[in-house]
């Protein structure tokens, strides 16, 4: 009996660890990466199992870095990155899909006479080099700048896109868009930012260089605060049957829905 | 027969036994795993440099890991609800035990039990709408959220149990104390500061403590009003507390990271603190039964 039980746990502790690496496992498709694409890599990886059943799908937290160093190492099927690869980690034997495309809009108050900004200038904003709405053609009013906590997506995006990395001094630091969009509303010299499909006509979205985000703008890449989520892979490599399966089934243009209504912009 | 009487009464006495055990059990649980998830940080990171440092930047490059700010902003805030909380709550105390007529009496208390019973994130979300607006138009000052609304937001939160525990305090006071104060020619205000509310200052120091209990842990409501901009705490300063700053960061710190580790640290310290406050209030509840 109790060799039974041993060999049983043995069993489990070995199908545990084939879910983990999922590499060789016939119905388990494994990422690792971004915390940004958790919300769409999430949706997509329940429909996936809806329509296929039988099939698991596991996703890993760890950042966009450990995601592609995962892939690379071959602890997982697909890495997940919300930046493009660099030319060194191609040169590893990388091969980046692009499966969405994540547009930041910068809001502001509707009563706010700003409405087109540069780059350059949310920088500067951000940084506290500009501190009053007229340097920028506003009304004589503080700017209050309003962000995400640290770790969130959407602030590691925003702060990687304008270049402010740890620099932004915020006044406000707020745990999730629904909060940042009701200060902004709430607040005649506030700015924020938010993932561009949540936000609602209680604050005004900003032109960034005269382009007005919108999903085409954001697909055609010529509204520039935006970021791609990047399926990474093994050049030369077969993904495992199911990851396969996952991958095509993801990049398919019926995928499409999920990804917008996760808050993306699906390339496909 | 009689045995077997007895044997129900021994099983019936252990099931209450496992069942008060559980609280006991959850209790024991939670500080091993805070003391056991909270130390690693505080040892890599310095028990100085952890509790003394200026600056927290969990995500930077360098990451900086001082709670300074955290812990000055939970005292400043509950040692301002509580100037603020505690005389309003322990005048509507003596009011209510003292003055009031059946009817008002009856009609307030059910006004204080209501307040109790609001979710805190009711109390964020009045305070995010209502209060940090009125604050920036009312000092003119660029946004609201601000320590200074942190504290009125507490003040009103901990009302209810500085109230509630006041009043049963008051009520405890023998009826004969006052009629001899009465008797003796003192007035009925001179009666109720002079005589009742000595008698009862145990019970209101306890009061006093359990509102700081209340205050020093409130995450929800805080985190929607304070700002939560890691700074050291102004009144009208954007500024995080102990529970905002776990609460904040938790959700995307990565497992076995030292974020994530200083964030149990943060729990412990606040731990530390509740378990403190805990202390004395047991000390003022004992001192008063012994009266």
């Amino acid at each position: 009996m109790k060799k039974c039980i041993g060999s049983i746990m043995t069993l489990a502790l070995v199908a545990a660890l084939m879910t983990g690496c999922g590499k060789t496992d016939g119905g388990t498709v494994s990422t690792d990466g971004s915390t940004s694409m958790e919300k769409v890599i999430g949706a997509l990886g329940e429909a996936f199992e809806q329509d296929n059943p039988g099939m698991t799908f596991t996703y890993n937290p760890t950042g966009s870095g450990s995601g592609i160093t995962a892939v690379a190492e071959g602890r997982c099927d697909i890495g997940l990155s919300s930046r493009s690869l660099k030319e060194e980690e191609k040169g590893q034997g990388l091969t980046e899909t692009v499966l969405a495309l994540d547009g930041i809009a910068i809001i502001v108050n509707p009563e706010n006479p700003v409405s087109d900004i540069d780059l350059e200038t949310v920088a500067e904003i951000y940084t506290g080099e500009i501190t009053n709405w007229k340097d920028v053609g506003g009304s004589d009013l503080e700017i209050v700048l309003i962000g995400r906590e640290a770790g969130s997506g959407t602030r590691d995006g925003f702060e990687s896109i304008t270049g402010t990395e740890d620099a932004c001094k915020y006044r406000q630091e707020l745990t999730s868009t629904g909060d940042v969009i009701t200060t902004v509303a709430g607040n005649p010299g506030a700015i924020g930012y938010a993932s561009l499909a949540s936000v609602k006509e209680t604050v005004k979205a900003l032109s960034v260089g005269g382009i007005v985000p919108t999903e085409e703008s954001i697909k055609d890449g010529s509204y520039v605060v935006q970021r791609p989520f990047v399926l990474v892979t093994k050049s030369g490599t077969a993904l495992s049957e199911t990851a396969q399966r996952f991958f095509d089934y993801i990049t398919s243009p019926e995928a499409g829905g999920i990804i917008s209504s996760a808050g993306a912009v699906p390339v496909n | 027969m009689r045995n077997r009487k007895r044997l129900m009464e021994n099983v019936i006495y252990g099931i209450f036994l496992i069942l008060g055990l559980i609280t006991v059990g959850c209790v024991f649980l939670i500080t091993v795993y805070l003391v056991i998830s909270g130390i690693p940080a505080i040892r890599k990171i310095g028990i100085l440099r952890f509790l003394l440092g200026k600056e927290w930047a969990s995500t930077a490059d360098q990451p900086q890991y001082g709670i300074l700010p955290f812990i000055l902003t939970s005292v400043y805030g509950t040692a301002g609800a509580i100037f603020i909380g505690v005389p309003i709550g322990f005048m509507t105390a003596v009011y209510l035990s003292k003055i009031a007529g059946p009817k008002v009496k009856s009609a307030i208390e059910t006004a204080v039990s209501l307040l109790a019973g609001i979710p805190s994130v009711v109390y964020g979300l009045v305070g995010m709408m209502v209060l940090v607006p009125g604050i920036r138009i009312a000092f003119r000052i660029p946004d609201g959220a601000s320590l200074f609304a942190a504290i009125i937001v507490l003040a009103i939160m901990i009302l209810p149990s500085i109230i509630k525990v006041s009043l049963t305090a008051l009520e405890a006071v023998p009826k004969e104390y006052e009629d001899a104060s009465l008797a003796l020619g003192a007035t009925p205000v001179e009666t109720y500061f002079r005589v009742s509310v000595p008698a009862a200052k145990s019970g209101i120091a306890a009061a006093v403590v359990l509102g700081v209990g209340r205050a020093i842990g409130e995450a929800m409501a805080v985190m929607m009003v304070a700002g939560n901009a890691p700074n050291m705490p102004g009144i009208f300063q954007s500024v995080r507390f102990l529970t905002t700053a776990v609460a904040s960061e938790m959700s995307y710190a990565a497992d076995g990271s030292l974020q994530k580790q200083a964030l149990f640290s943060i729990a412990l310290v606040l731990f530390l603190f509740i378990m403190m406050i805990n202390a004395v209030l047991n000390f003022f509840l004992k001192h008063s039964k012994e009266n």
